[in-house]
């Protein structure tokens, strides 16, 4: 046999495994789940610890710690992308928020739930709540939205930036007009991943949001997001039924959001390019 | 003739290279002027220190005069904004935005703080007509900028130049991503131009250079350093009478 049947049989059985494992993963998941997902366990409280009623609070409270998350982060890894890319020269300041973006990147996110623990809910007083929880994953998806956001400006070429600058335009009105508007996509995409990411985290929530059940009426109120939720009610043994009902929606939730990035993308860039 | 852009003893350097040699050189308004000269002789550079373009290359140090109308456009008293509004650059890869054919016409007057939108739809048909393109686009003007083929793309381009009315047009080898047809409508378009504005345009084809130029500047660049400006004089005479041997064995195609 030539060396080149057995590369591809390689290539060709990686991709596949690869592929089985996500239809294993999220088919297992759904296949146990969806039997639980009706409208009352959408749209009901949790009774008896979880152990009965549905899961309104923790999908609230994903969807309340996500926002708060994307409005803290969004600003600042964009903004900080934008500085790096558009209005720095190359040099050690940049190097130094480089590698500190990446090192964030890195940090395991039990470790930013332990400072989100220290610093925001008992040193600054906002104790368990959306702000405290929302406030720590930010800090965790801004080092991701910053790169993406700086890749996408980097893609941006360089004879837009002249031709708008050519016409009298100032830098920020290059930047606003030209460049983020043909980055637009790229940084969407970052932005998105943030989303999932916080969607789905666990370690640094329970440490900052708490555990409460009740629906949440302000920032300040502790909030119990499907991720946590699900890991309660599996550790505890009180309803694996549940827990297999909760994932799958967290599962639907983050695969929603992300095919309605795909299609928005998709339609944006074409009325783009044409 | 009356000078519109005048260089006194121009010189440019990247960091230690030097890319213009001392260029004086007179510009006359509604004329068409071409730079010729071989590959990195420093045609490109002197068109892009016309419109203070240079500034954005890190490392770059300038020695000299440019004149616009008499005033130097590196004093510290310039609006760099504003002296790109009066000099306007088409680029040799046709940089229309994504965005549509409209927006991409009226992306200048909005800059300068138009929002009327009957003025827009003016200005937009007005310049589209200029650059010789309106009876292509003007049915799909919403369309995207990007699917226009690479001569309408270049039309579009300077149709986006004219549009913020400028006084001085830079074309830095407008035509060399075009085929014949396309470069023929733009030489074409550059006759009618020459009316109401003053051309200067960068080109490596010797016969564009006859066709379309009143007057020719030959560059060379000498061992070490660059844009030595050798020769400037009316186009015919650049031709078929140069005074100096390195222009005429460059213009009968001896080297270069």
């Amino acid at each position: 046999m030539n060396s080149g049947k057995i590369a591809m049989g390689v290539f060709w059985a990686s991709g596949l495994i690869t592929l089985a494992i996500l239809v294993i993963v999220i088919g297992h998941i759904l296949l146990n789940g969806m039997g639980m997902i009706s409208i009352e366990f959408l749209l009901d409280s949790p009774r008896a610890l979880g152990r009965e009623g549905g899961i309104f609070p923790t999908i609230i409270g994903t969807i309340a710690l996500v926002v708060v998350a994307l409005v803290i982060a969004t600003p600042i890894g964009v903004g900080g992308a934008i500085y790096l890319a558009e209005y720095t020269h190359r040099g050690t300041i940049t190097k130094i928020i480089r590698a500190g973006a990446e090192c964030l990147a890195g940090i395991p996110s039990i470790l930013f739930g332990l400072f989100g623990f220290a610093f925001f809910v008992i040193f600054l007083g906002f104790g368990w709540s959306i702000l405290s929880g929302g406030l720590t994953v930010a800090c965790m998806i801004l080092p991701m939205i910053l790169r993406t956001t700086e890749e996408a400006l980097k893609a941006v070429p360089n004879s837009y930036r002249e031709g708008s600058l050519s016409l009298g335009a100032t830098k920020w009105q290059t930047t606003q007009n030209v460049v983020l508007k043909s980055a637009a996509a790229g940084i969407f995409t970052g932005i998105i991943l943030g989303a999932g990411k916080v969607a789905g985290e666990t370690a640094a929530i329970m440490l900052t949001a708490g555990t409460a059940l009740r629906l949440p009426t302000s920032l300040f109120d502790s909030v119990r997001p499907m991720s946590f939720h699900l890991y309660i009610l599996a550790m505890e043994g009180l309803s694996m039924e549940r827990a297999y009902g909760t994932a799958a929606v967290l599962v639907i939730t983050v695969l929603i959001i992300n095919s309605t990035t795909t299609l928005i993308m998709r339609y944006y860039t074409r009325a783009l390019r044409g | 003739m009356t000078n519109k852009i005048e260089t006194i003893n121009l010189s440019l350097w990247y960091g230690e290279h030097q890319a213009l040699t001392e260029v004086s050189i007179e510009i006359q308004k509604n004329m068409v002027t071409a730079l010729i000269g071989p590959s990195g002789c420093g045609k490109t550079t002197f068109i892009r220190a016309l419109n203070r373009m240079n500034d954005l290359i890190e490392g770059v140090r300038i020695s000299g005069e440019v004149l616009l109308d008499n005033e130097d456009i590196y004093a510290d008293s310039i609006d760099v904004v504003h002296l790109r509004k009066r000099v306007g650059m088409v680029f040799q890869q046709p940089n229309p935005f994504p965005m549509s054919i409209y927006d991409n016409a009226a992306y200048g007057p909005r800059i300068h703080g138009i929002k009327n939108r009957g003025k827009l739809d003016e200005i937009v048909e007005r310049s589209i007509r200029a650059a010789a393109l309106w009876g292509e686009v003007k049915d799909r003007l919403n369309k995207p900028a990007l699917a226009l083929s690479g001569g309408q793309q270049q039309r579009l381009c300077i149709a986006r130049a004219l549009a913020v009315e400028p006084e001085v047009i830079l074309m830095d080898e407008p035509c060399s991503a075009l085929d014949p047809i396309a470069t023929t409508k733009i030489e074409d378009l550059i006759q009618d131009l020459k009316k109401e504005y003053t051309i200067v345009i960068v080109t490596h084809n010797m016969q564009q250079a006859a066709r379309v130029s009143d007057m020719a500047a030959f560059f060379m660049m000498e061992e070490d350093r660059a844009g030595v400006l050798v020769e400037y004089g009316p186009t015919s005479q650049i031709f078929t009478n140069p005074e100096d041997k390195r222009t005429e064995d460059y213009v009968t195609g001896r080297f270069g």
